[in-house]
C-alpha cells in the first residue's frame, strides 16, 4: 500500500483477457480478467489500451482511455474488473465491441480512493452517493465497500433518460436507490440534485457525507449545494489523460487557491472545497477529443 | 510481458553521450516521464527497474510555471498534440526539492532548463551546475527571448549567442534540444556547434491545432499546441539525418520511438542514442521494450554491437 493508504499499480501495462461484454441499456459492461494486479479501491481507475485494432487504419484510437471500475470482485491474483461504457469516440467505440477472449492491455489501478465518511466528517452517520449517467459505475464500487463496512448510506441516482440509464439494476441491484430521470420515465421528474436538496433537508447536515461522480453540470451543482449547506463532498472527476501515472501534465484541473492539480496522481477523487469549479472538464465527457 | 522480448544471449549495448555514460542508448523525453510522480503510482518497482538509461527532467525554469489552462491534450492519429505549458516548480524549489531525489536515481541525470533571456539562462545552468549529481544540461531553446521577440532554437544566430554566453559558465556537458518548426534545422545545429554545444537532441514536437469542431473552436486551452507519437516520426528521422550529416556532435534522436525497430531508424539515420517519449503515455515501461526490441532489431540486422550501428551510413 502507498502512503495515502491505495493500492499500488503492478510496473507495467499488462496483457488481460476480456471474460465477457454484454448490453446494459444504452452502454456496454465488460469484464477483464486481472492475473496481477491488486483489487482496487473505490474511485480508482485503469488506462485500458484494446489490443487489437486500436492505431488501425485511421491511427486512432492512439492513447489508452482512462476508465473507472463499476465493480471489482476476487482478490489479487485473478481479480475480475467490471467497466461501464458509453460509446463517445473512437476508444469507447472499440472497449463497446469487445467480445469475450478480446484482449486488452491494462494499467491501474491508478490514483487516490474516495476516504470513508469518518475522515472526512467525524459526526458523520453516514454517506449519501450521487451519481449521474456513466458515472454511477463509481458509486456502485464506493456503495459495496459501505456495505462491506457496515457503513450506512443512501444513493441518488440521475439520468437523462431510460436509453441512458443502462448498468443501473446489474450495478445497484435490489439495493435502495432513489432515481430522477430528466424526462420523467421513471422515479423523480428532474434533476438528481432536486433529490439531494430533499435528502439535506430533511437530515441533519451537520452528519452529513456526500460522494459524486457523473457529468460537470451535475458535479458543479452538488458542489455548490455541498457549499451552501457545509457538507463535505468528494468528487470524482475526468479529464482529457494520456497516461494515468503523472507523466504527461495533462489532466490539469483547476486548483482552489491557483495552479492545477495533476487528477491522475492528485485525484480523481478530490474535495468540493479543492476546486474552483467541476465545470473544467465540460466537453471532456467525449475523452481526448474524442467526440464525433 | 510479450512485448519486452527478451533475449537469449544478452548485447552489449553500453554508449555515452558527450561522456556521461549510458547502459544503453535509451533515454527518455525531457517532460515525457515523471520519475517521482510513477513511484507514487507503481512505488520502488520504477527505480529497481528503471526504464531509461538516462534520465531527462522535466524543463525546469528561473520561475514557478502553473502551466497552461486546460484543455491540454488532443488525439492525433498515430499521434497526440500537448500544450503543457511546462509546469515547474521554479529554479529554486526545485533544487531545494525534486532535483535532489533525481540526482538519486540510479542512472545520470541531465536537467532540461529554458528561460526567455540569456541572463536567466546563465542563472539556471550556473544553479544546477553546482548541484552533486548532475550528469548534463539540456538547453530547451524553444521559447521566445524576451528581448528580441524571436525564438531562440529558429535563429542560428541567437543559438550561437546563447551558447557562447553558456559554455564558459558550467563544466558539464551541454546538450541542445532543437525544434522542428524550422525550414533548416541542421543550420542551428551547425551554429550550436560552434556556440560551444557538447550534443544535439531533436526533435522537439510539431507545431499542431485541434479543431473541436462540435463547437467551432481550436480544443486546446492556449490555441496550439506541439503534435508527437509515431505521426512525427518520418520528419524527425529525415532532420536527425540532416544534422547528424552536417555536425560531428553526437545526436540524441527521438520522434515516435515506439519499439525497438523505430529506435534502430534513429540510429541508422546518424543518432548516437535515442529517447522514448509519447510512448511512455500508453506504456511505463516503453524504455525496457524498446530497448529489449532494440537488441532483437540490431540482431535481425546482423549487428553484433551497438556500436556497429551507430558507425554504420545509409546509403
Amino acid at each position: 500500500m502507498a502512503a495515502e493508504g491505495r493500492p499500488l499499480a503492478p510496473f507495467n501495462r499488462r496483457d488481460c483477457r476480456v471474460a465477457e461484454s454484454h448490453a446494459a441499456g444504452g452502454y456496454r459492461i465488460f469484464t477483464l480478467i486481472d492475473e496481477e494486479g491488486p483489487p482496487p479501491a473505490p474511485g480508482q481507475f485503469y488506462m485500458l489500451t484494446a489490443k487489437s485494432e486500436w492505431e488501425g487504419a485511421s491511427g486512432r484510437p492512439y492513447l489508452p482511455r482512462a476508465i473507472s471500475v463499476a465493480r471489482s470482485l476476487g482478490a489479487r491474483g485473478s481479480v475480475r474488473l467490471e467497466f461501464l461504457i458509453d460509446e463517445v469516440g473512437a476508444g469507447t467505440r472499440r472497449m463497446a465491441a469487445f467480445e469475450a477472449g478480446d484482449r486488452c492491455y491494462v494499467a491501474g489501478p491508478f490514483g487516490n480512493p474516495f476516504s470513508m465518511p469518518k475522515q472526512l466528517n467525524p459526526k458523520a452517520a453516514g454517506a449519501i452517493l450521487v451519481g449521474g449517467g456513466i458515472g454511477i459505475a463509481p458509486m456502485a464500487v464506493l456503495r459495496r465497500e459501505l456495505v462491506r463496512r457496515g457503513v450506512p448510506s443512501r444513493t441518488l441516482l440521475g439520468f437523462r433518460d431510460q436509453a441512458h440509464s443502462g448498468g443501473v439494476d446489474e450495478l445497484f441491484g435490489c439495493e435502495e436507490t432513489r432515481l430522477a430521470y430528466e424526462d420523467g420515465s421513471a422515479g423523480h421528474k428532474g434533476y438528481v440534485t432536486d433529490l439531494l436538496i430533499r435528502m439535506l433537508e430533511g437530515d441533519d447536515p451537520g452528519g452529513a457525507v456526500v460522494y459524486a461522480c457523473g457529468p460537470p453540470a451535475m458535479l458543479e451543482a452538488v458542489r455548490k449545494i455541498c457549499a451552501g449547506y457545509e457538507v463535505p463532498l468528494e468528487l470524482a472527476l475526468e479529464s482529457p489523460m494520456a497516461c494515468g501515472f503523472g507523466a504527461c501534465y495533462g489532466c490539469a484541473v483547476p486548483k482552489n487557491e491557483g495552479g492545477f492539480f495533476r487528477l491522475c496522481v492528485d485525484g480523481p477523487v478530490l474535495r468540493g472545497d479543492q476546486i474552483e469549479t467541476a465545470m473544467a472538464g465540460e466537453v471532456v465527457t467525449s475523452g481526448i477529443g474524442d467526440a464525433d | 510481458m510479450d512485448t519486452d522480448l527478451i533475449d537469449a544471449t544478452p548485447m552489449d549495448l553500453s554508449t555515452d553521450i558527450c561522456g556521461i555514460p549510458l547502459e544503453s542508448p535509451i533515454l527518455n523525453g525531457s517532460g515525457t516521464y515523471d520519475a517521482l510522480a510513477a513511484q507514487r503510482a507503481f512505488g520502488r518497482a520504477v527505480i529497481d527497474e528503471f526504464p531509461f538509461a538516462g534520465f531527462v527532467s522535466k524543463t525546469i525554469t528561473r520561475h514557478p510555471r502553473p502551466g497552461n489552462p486546460p484543455h491540454r491534450l488532443w488525439e492525433a492519429p498515430s499521434g497526440m498534440i500537448n500544450s503543457i505549458g511546462l509546469p515547474n516548480p521554479g529554479l529554486e524549489a526545485f533544487v531545494a526539492g525534486d532535483l535532489l531525489e533525481l540526482a538519486a536515481l540510479p542512472v545520470p541525470l541531465i536537467v532540461s532548463v529554458m528561460a526567455d533571456s540569456a541572463e536567466d539562462f546563465a542563472l539556471l545552468v550556473e544553479a544546477v551546475s553546482a548541484v552533486p549529481g548532475v550528469a548534463g544540461i539540456e538547453l530547451n531553446v524553444s521559447c521566445p527571448n524576451v528581448h528580441s521577440g524571436l525564438i531562440v532554437g529558429e535563429q542560428p544566430k541567437e543559438t550561437e549567442a546563447l551558447m557562447k554566453a553558456l559554455r564558459p559558465l558550467t563544466a558539464l556537458p551541454m546538450m541542445i534540444k532543437l525544434t522542428p518548426n524550422v525550414a533548416n534545422p541542421h543550420e542551428v545545429a551547425l551554429a550550436a556547434e560552434a556556440g560551444g554545444a557538447d550534443a544535439i537532441s531533436l526533435i522537439n514536437t510539431v507545431k499542431a491545432a485541434a479543431i473541436d469542431r462540435n463547437h467551432n473552436r481550436t480544443w486546446l486551452g492556449v490555441g496550439g499546441g506541439g503534435l508527437s507519437g509515431p505521426a512525427v516520426r518520418p520528419i524527425a528521422l529525415a532532420q536527425v539525418r540532416a544534422v547528424s550529416d552536417a555536425v560531428d556532435l553526437p545526436v540524441v534522436g527521438m520522434g515516435g520511438i515506439d519499439d525497438g525497430e523505430s529506435a534502430l531508424e534513429f540510429i541508422l539515420a546518424g543518432a548516437k542514442v535515442v529517447a522514448v517519449g509519447t510512448e511512455n503515455f500508453r506504456d511505463p515501461r516503453a524504455g525496457i521494450s524498446v530497448r529489449n526490441g532494440l537488441v532483437s532489431a540490431l540482431r535481425r540486422r546482423g549487428f553484433d554491437s551497438l556500436a556497429d550501428a551507430q558507425d554504420s551510413t545509409l546509403s
